[in-house]
């Protein structure tokens, strides 16, 4: 589904992916942890197709496709989804006008026929139900006011209206409550399928009691440090993430 | 023309109307102190502080003639250019002159006086006397002198006490274009018992290609309580000029809402003062003007807070393509006794293109102490990181391009509170930003 080969990445200057390796197959859940500033959400960015970032060495490919020759359009086109840490506000546009302009977009690429009001409709009734949103909240401007919660819900919506093969959430549960916390999780969980693989972005081991994934990685300083099964998210949570910077300073 | 030749032709339009008909004496007087006026202010001056950015010569150098809305029947839909329920009551001016025939004023409250200016001066309403020239500042402003001085049309809209009116009314100003360019100077007249609810929708309209100027000036006075919902819609044809000015008094615990959206014209600058003269009083400004080509809108507003505990609200938008230019001037005054005002003001710009300018410009003279006055303007082109969001679910550059702008106005045109006006503004919108409109919003 997805392999990253060394994958060398700058902002400006500033190298912050260092040589990524990762190999995420169809169905599975990978969690990506590691502490501020380890080069995680650029991982996810970059993936997603975002253009102030500059690729100096490595490839992505995706369905044996190269990742990083295609628009950010594209990729979700093609099924990439990337649930942002920082949803934007549209001042102006509903979430229903903004996901059926999204969703019609992504069907005609696939050759399918536009949906028109009243199937939307139907469709995003049934969807709301997994992330427990309230319809009115759907018919708001998009995100404009909406709490910390109801952003990281919009997102799961989504991704379920959407229907991705690949899911990167980055830093979903970040600025959630428990209960947020939980529902948002739960919307994921739905999701699973043995044809969509996610990659999920924590800082926190807290989220992975929600979504427990099938493989988990540290990243830190730009580089997969260690890689494990989802009991090293519990190792990490007593330790915290000390432990593993003497290696990464061994090995540079 | 030389600058007196230019302030010579509209005074030989004065003395050719003046005197004409059978009016009341105290409407002469007026008109003779406006033309003074305007003798003396003359054009005003590009780079005077009312006129930094904008040029008013296009319009002072062509001498437009005086318009004889009679003289031509308007062939095609009218109402639909110029978003109108044609289920409401509604005035309808051609060229600035009242057509009976295009107008209809069934379904009124009792009680509510609707006419044209021409009639209601013929009976000499006392309301009149009463209000007109009171809140226009013609000693001052060139084209309202202008207009005070040959006006001889418009709308008056009067509302008794108490009166709650369920549905809007339409003013509707049609220009037609003759092979000489014409001059039209509506004046309008609206004045609200206290405790009296209304929807105004002042709406100008070009339905034919050609040079014209229209002057349009509307007083509005609305007494204790009173809840108004007005809204100036202007979608001049592409060569015409226009100039506005609206002063509304507000009385104490009045809720004024204006919508000023400008949608058309090559030329326009309007001007809306708000008054905050009571206690209590509050206004909701919200603006919105799209320009293309070589087009320059100017919009200036001015709120007064003259007494305690007075809000305003003011939120303008503007997105300039092509070369076209958008200014925002936007003045709030707290005079020194209006203690605890609120007030707060936005103007946001999006330029679509290298050659798009916009000018923003807040200005607050604040006199008491103790108020809450806020501001802010942003100048630029679409957000990267909305694009980006958007190209991320799938949207193509253009599309996403498209859907933010649309956004961008729909903002504002959201805010306007008639159903039936919302989703033919929305219509518009759609088709001007090439999106699908949401239905049923």
């Amino acid at each position: 589904m997805l392999k990253i080969k060394n994958l060398h990445v700058k902002v400006g200057e500033k190298e912050i992916l260092r040589g990524i390796n990762l190999t995420v197959g169809a169905g599975e859940v990978h969690a990506i942890m590691g502490p501020n500033g380890s080069g995680k959400s650029t991982l996810a960015h970059v993936l997603a197709g975002r253009e102030n970032y500059q690729v100096t060495g490595g490839e992505v490919h995706y369905d044996g496709k190269d990742l990083l020759a295609m628009s950010p359009e594209e990729r979700a086109r093609g099924g990439i989804f990337l649930a942002f840490q920082y949803p934007i506000e549209i001042p102006g546009v509903s979430t229903t006008y903004f996901l059926k302009a999204a969703l019609n977009a992504v069907r005609k690429h696939r050759g399918l026929e536009e949906l028109d009001a009243m199937d939307f409709l139907t469709l995003i009734k049934e969807k709301i139900k997994l992330v427990e949103m309230d319809q009115a909240l759907i018919n708001r401007p998009l995100n404009e006011g909406f709490s910390g919660g109801e952003k990281k819900r919009n997102e799961i919506l989504q991704m379920a209206v959407l229907d991705p093969r690949l899911a990167i959430l980055d830093e979903t549960d970040s600025g959630l409550d428990i209960d947020a916390l939980r529902i948002v999780a739960g919307g994921v969980n739905a999701l699973r399928r043995p044809d969509r693989s996610m990659l999920v972005i924590t800082h926190y081991q807290r989220l992975l009691n929600y979504i427990v994934p099938d493989f988990i990685h540290v990243l830190f300083d730009g580089r997969i440090v260690k890689s494990g099964a989802k009991e090293l998210a519990i190792e990490l949570e007593s330790k915290g993430y000390d432990w593993l910077k003497s290696p990464v300073a061994a090995v540079s | 023309m030389e600058a007196l030749e230019r302030t010579e032709h509209y005074l030989s339009l004065f003395r050719q109307s003046y005197g004409a008909g059978a009016l009341p004496s105290w409407f002469g007087r007026l008109r003779e102190s406006a033309i003074e006026s305007f003798a003396r202010l003359g054009f005003p001056a590009l780079g005077s502080e009312e006129w930094k950015y904008t040029s008013v010569d296009p319009i002072a150098s062509v001498p437009f003639a005086h318009a004889n809305g009679e003289g031509r029947a308007v062939t095609g839909d009218i109402f639909a250019p110029a978003f109108v329920d044609e289920t409401c009551a509604r005035l309808v001016f051609v060229n600035g002159v009242y057509s009976a025939p295009l107008s209809s004023l069934s379904g009124l409250p009792a009680g509510v006086r609707v006419a044209g200016l021409r009639a209601a001066l013929a009976a000499n309403d006392p309301a009149l006397e009463m209000h007109l020239g009171r809140a226009a500042r013609y000693r001052e402003q060139p084209f309202v002198a202008l207009n005070t001085a040959l006006m001889e049309d418009g709308a008056v809209v009067l509302v008794p006490e108490g009166c709650r009116m369920a549905a809007p009314i339409y003013l509707v100003f049609v220009s037609l274009a003759q092979e000489q360019p014409l001059q039209s100077q509506p004046r309008n007249l609206v004045v609200l018992g206290a405790g009296s609810e209304a929807a105004i929708v002042e709406s100008y309209v070009g339905i034919e290609a050609g040079n014209y100027f229209t002057n349009a000036v509307t007083e509005l006075f609305a007494a204790e309580n009173a809840v108004v919902d007005y809204y100036r819609i202007q979608r001049e044809a592409s060569r015409g000029f226009h100039v506005g000015a609206v002063e509304a008094r507000l009385s104490g615990g009045c809720r004024f809402t204006a919508h000023g959206i400008t949608l058309g014209g090559s030329l326009v600058r309007n001007d809306l003062r708000a008054v905050l003269d009571g206690e209590g009083a509050e206004c909701v400004l919200n603006g919105l003007y799209l320009a293309d080509g070589d087009r320059h809108v100017d919009n200036h507003t001015e709120i007064e807070h003259a007494k305690p505990r007075t809000r305003s609200l003011e939120l303008y938008k503007g997105i300039l393509s092509g070369s076209a230019r958008g200014v925002f001037n936007g003045k709030i005054i707290v005079h020194k006794d209006a203690q605890k005002t609120d007030a707060r003001q936005t103007n946001k710009n999006l330029l679509l293109s290298d050659r798009a300018v916009a000018n923003s410009k807040p200005q607050l003279e604040i006199y008491a102490d103790d108020v809450k006055c806020s501001h802010g303007s942003t100048i630029g082109q679409l957000d990267g990181d909305a694009l980006f969001y958007l190209r991320s679910r799938g949207l193509a550059p253009d599309d996403a391009r498209s859907l933010l702008s649309y956004a961008f106005a729909r903002d504002v045109v959201g805010r306007v509170k008639i159903p039936a006006l919302r989703e033919r503004l929305d219509d518009y919108l759609a088709i001007c930003f090439d999106r699908k409109r949401e239905p049923g919003r």
